[in-house]
């Protein structure tokens, strides 16, 4: 089963995130990660969901989830049509002497310093998943005090697939 | 104008006549609204049997079906309720008090986060935070409840919105959704598709559904049916789209129901599904009804198509607007004669088979007879337990009875709040109320309702002292080891009707059967019957 990115158009209700990760829980279907927020008009949100499951399943995910009253849109980002990004926080500690180790391998990967502590190094990175993912086990000879992922987003390539609000 | 009074407009607005429900201290604002009004109050005796009686009034009506309740525990008594109508798809509005806009999440008397218990079996649900926002948000409630896939929409007020000035009251003509446009019609291809198909068709066969009745389509499927001698199925909520005495009917599907319906199923080369959804207790393996056949779903919602059954042409829209689009196309009617004869005589020579004692009073055939013995256009309400199966299997179902009952929920004690509600919607018709003992136990508070709101009901209680169904259950997979299914312990219910005013009739054989049954339907006060079945005796 592969991970399928669904985005989502919802009216910006009270609630309406509630009501979209609550369907997932109780029919069962799986939220790798979700992240939301507003769109150029206020009152739509977009919303990322990254999902697993087969094509039946995620046939079944988008009817139920376009079904909900709040929900304007929904469509799966399949990879070759779609940007994805994720950003990613992470708190090494570091005496001063590791400082540079850990600034040289964030240069790798066009990582930003965001914060420098007497003991520690905030680093924000941003990519997607895979860059991510070996950003971090880069990373593996030090301590991650702390690490804040946002989840996926993206959106698709060109014009053709655009939802117009109005 | 006040909040309350606007919410009280409002319904008056949408044509409301009676609110089904229960007060407390934070929805006294429109208690008190509405004693300004003509609408009806009918105080039930709790909360959840109020959204059962809105329930059976807007199954009868045809509109919507209001509830109200107070925060806490009046809310969450309703909840059962909500969920009912939700597993049937019943379109109701559910008003609750919530307690004062300023201590919400705070934990005061009687605070509990109703739009969050309910959330995943409402249609919608709001919370209201300004009072002027309520003409707008009542008007989308009904639009809401009553369209595409009907269903209950709540809408939660705290007592110091109702009791905020608004202003000038000004009540929307229709309900702007961006996000909510529900299907109408359906796709021009696809209806030619099944013209098509049924053209070619050697053995068809319709499988209605509950929405049929929903969509009030039961006219549009009997001319399908009969203008090209198309066999019907139904399932537990489709029930009454068909007469029994029709040629053309074959019965309810399912592990309870009639194998010549099952048999019909498994041997159609097309099968018609329309405002149905293959449900586990339909069809138990969703494949007999795709494999090596045509299958045709139509349903007003997107999400049942292929959710449990893959169909070969899918069409999304109202029952009653695609039967007559269908209905309109040139069809050449199949000759379904063999097939036909073929489902009668399987059904002549299997037959359903006698299985309590004698001695006892035969539910199948105290069923049949008092059906058959009331009018035309009368409702039946039927509860669950064994009580259900064996009305859905020998109920005598003419031209316009109207047979409801809880199907996906199965909630006991849905049929006398439910009777209540439909006396409401149908002042004149015959309306009778089947239960077993347990599920009677569940809603025999609502006797005084049915006393106090002169709401007439003719009452049969199969009393087999058991939870039959469990028992049934118990018997076939706990090898007769019983568990907490007997019901001793009374009442005498020859003294509990005369404690309320309520006639009492009892059967204790068939030997008097057919005389008591015309005492029990003659006249129009409430009777209870009650009818001693075999404890041994299975559906």
């Amino acid at each position: 089963m592969n991970n399928k990115v669904l985005q989502l158009l919802v009216d910006n209700n009270s609630g309406v995130l509630s009501r979209i990760s609550g369907l997932f829980a109780r029919r069962g279907y799986n939220i790798e990660s979700i992240s939301a927020g507003v769109t150029a008009i206020p009152k739509f949100t977009r919303i990322t969901i990254v999902t697993t499951g087969d094509d039946e399943i995620i046939e079944q995910i988008k009817n139920q989830v376009a079904k909900l009253v709040d929900v304007r849109d929904i469509k799966v980002l399949e990879p070759h049509e779609s940007v994805y990004r994720e950003l990613v926080l992470v708190k090494v500690r570091v005496a001063p002497d590791q400082r540079q180790g850990v600034i040289s391998i964030a240069d790798v990967f066009r990582a930003n310093i965001i914060d420098v502590g007497p003991e520690s190094l905030t680093v924000e990175l941003t990519g997607k998943q895979d860059k991510i993912e070996a950003f971090i086990a880069l990373l593996d000879g030090y301590e991650i005090l702390e690490l804040a992922r946002t989840g996926l987003t993206g959106l698709g390539r060109g014009i053709s697939n655009v939802t117009y609000l109005d | 104008m006040l909040g309350c009074e606007a919410m009280v407009k409002s319904l008056e607005k949408e044509g409301v006549k009676y609110i089904f429900g229960y007060p407390g201290a934070v929805i006294c604002p429109f208690f008190d609204s509405l004693l300004d009004s003509d609408i009806e109050t009918v105080l039930v005796r709790t909360e959840q049997n109020a959204a059962h009686a809105a329930s059976g009034y807007a199954r009868i009506s045809g509109g919507v079906g209001v509830c109200v309740a107070t925060s806490g525990p009046g809310a969450l008594n309703l909840l059962t309720g909500i969920a009912t109508a939700f597993a049937d798809s019943i379109p109701l509005v559910c008003i609750t008090g919530q307690v004062e806009s300023d201590q919400i999440g705070s934990d005061v008397f009687q605070e509990a986060d109703v739009t969050g218990a309910c959330e995943s079996f409402v249609k919608y649900s709001y919370y209201v935070t300004s009072a002027k926002e309520i003409p707008r948000i009542m008007k989308e409630a009904f639009y809401i409840a009553s369209s595409g896939r009907r269903g209950p929409v709540l809408i939660d007020i705290p007592v110091d919105v109702q009791n905020e000035e608004i202003g000038e009251f000004r009540y929307p003509d229709k309900a702007v959704l961006r996000t909510y446009k529900p299907t109408v019609s359906g796709h021009a291809v696809q209806i030619k598709k099944v013209a098509k198909a049924l053209s070619r068709a050697k053995k068809p066969l319709i499988y209605a559904g509950g929405g049929v009745h929903l969509a009030g389509a039961v006219s549009n499927l009997r001319s399908l049916a009969e203008n090209n001698g198309i066999p019907v199925v139904s399932t537990m909520m489709g029930i009454s789209v068909m007469p029994t005495d029709s040629p053309l009917y074959f019965g309810m599907v399912g592990n309870n129901g009639a194998p010549w319906a099952n048999k019909a199923v498994a041997e159609a080369d097309l099968i018609m599904m329309i405002g149905a959804r293959a449900a586990d207790r339909a069809v138990s393996q969703p494949e007999i009804i795709a494999d090596g056949k045509t299958l045709i779903h139509i349903d007003a919602d997107t999400a049942e198509i292929g959710k449990n059954a893959m169909p070969d042409i899918p069409l999304v829209g109202d029952a009653k607007a695609i039967l007559k689009q269908i209905n309109a196309e040139e069809i050449k009617t199949p000759d379904t004669a063999n097939w036909l004869r073929e489902l009668t005589e399987y059904r002549e020579s299997h037959g359903w088979k006698k299985k309590g004692r004698d001695g006892f009073v035969d539910p199948a055939g105290i069923l049949e007879l008092l059906t058959s013995s009331m009018k035309d256009d009368s409702v039946i309400t039927v509860d669950v337990g064994q009580n259900q199966i064996w009305s859905c299997n020998h109920s005598v179902i003419k031209s316009g009875t109207r047979f409801i009952t809880s199907g996906g929920m199965g909630t006991m004690g849905y049929s006398l709040p439910a009777a209540i509600g439909a006396r409401k919607a149908a002042r004149s018709k015959q309306i009778v109320s089947i239960c077993g003992d347990g599920a009677f136990h569940m809603c025999m508070c609502e006797l005084s309702t049915m006393m106090q709101t002169d709401a007439p009901v003719k009452i049969v209680v199969l009393n087999n002292s058991r939870l039959g169904m469990v028992r049934e259950y118990q018997h076939y997979h706990y090898n007769d080891r019983l568990s907490a299914v007997e019901l001793a312990g009374g009442p005498d219910l020859s003294i509990l009707a005369g404690a309320y005013g309520i006639k009492y009739m009892k059967l204790e054989n068939m030997d008097d059967a057919e005389e008591t049954v015309k005492g029990f339907l003659s006249g129009k006060e409430p009777v209870i019957l009650e009818c001693m079945i075999d404890p041994e005796d299975l559906v």
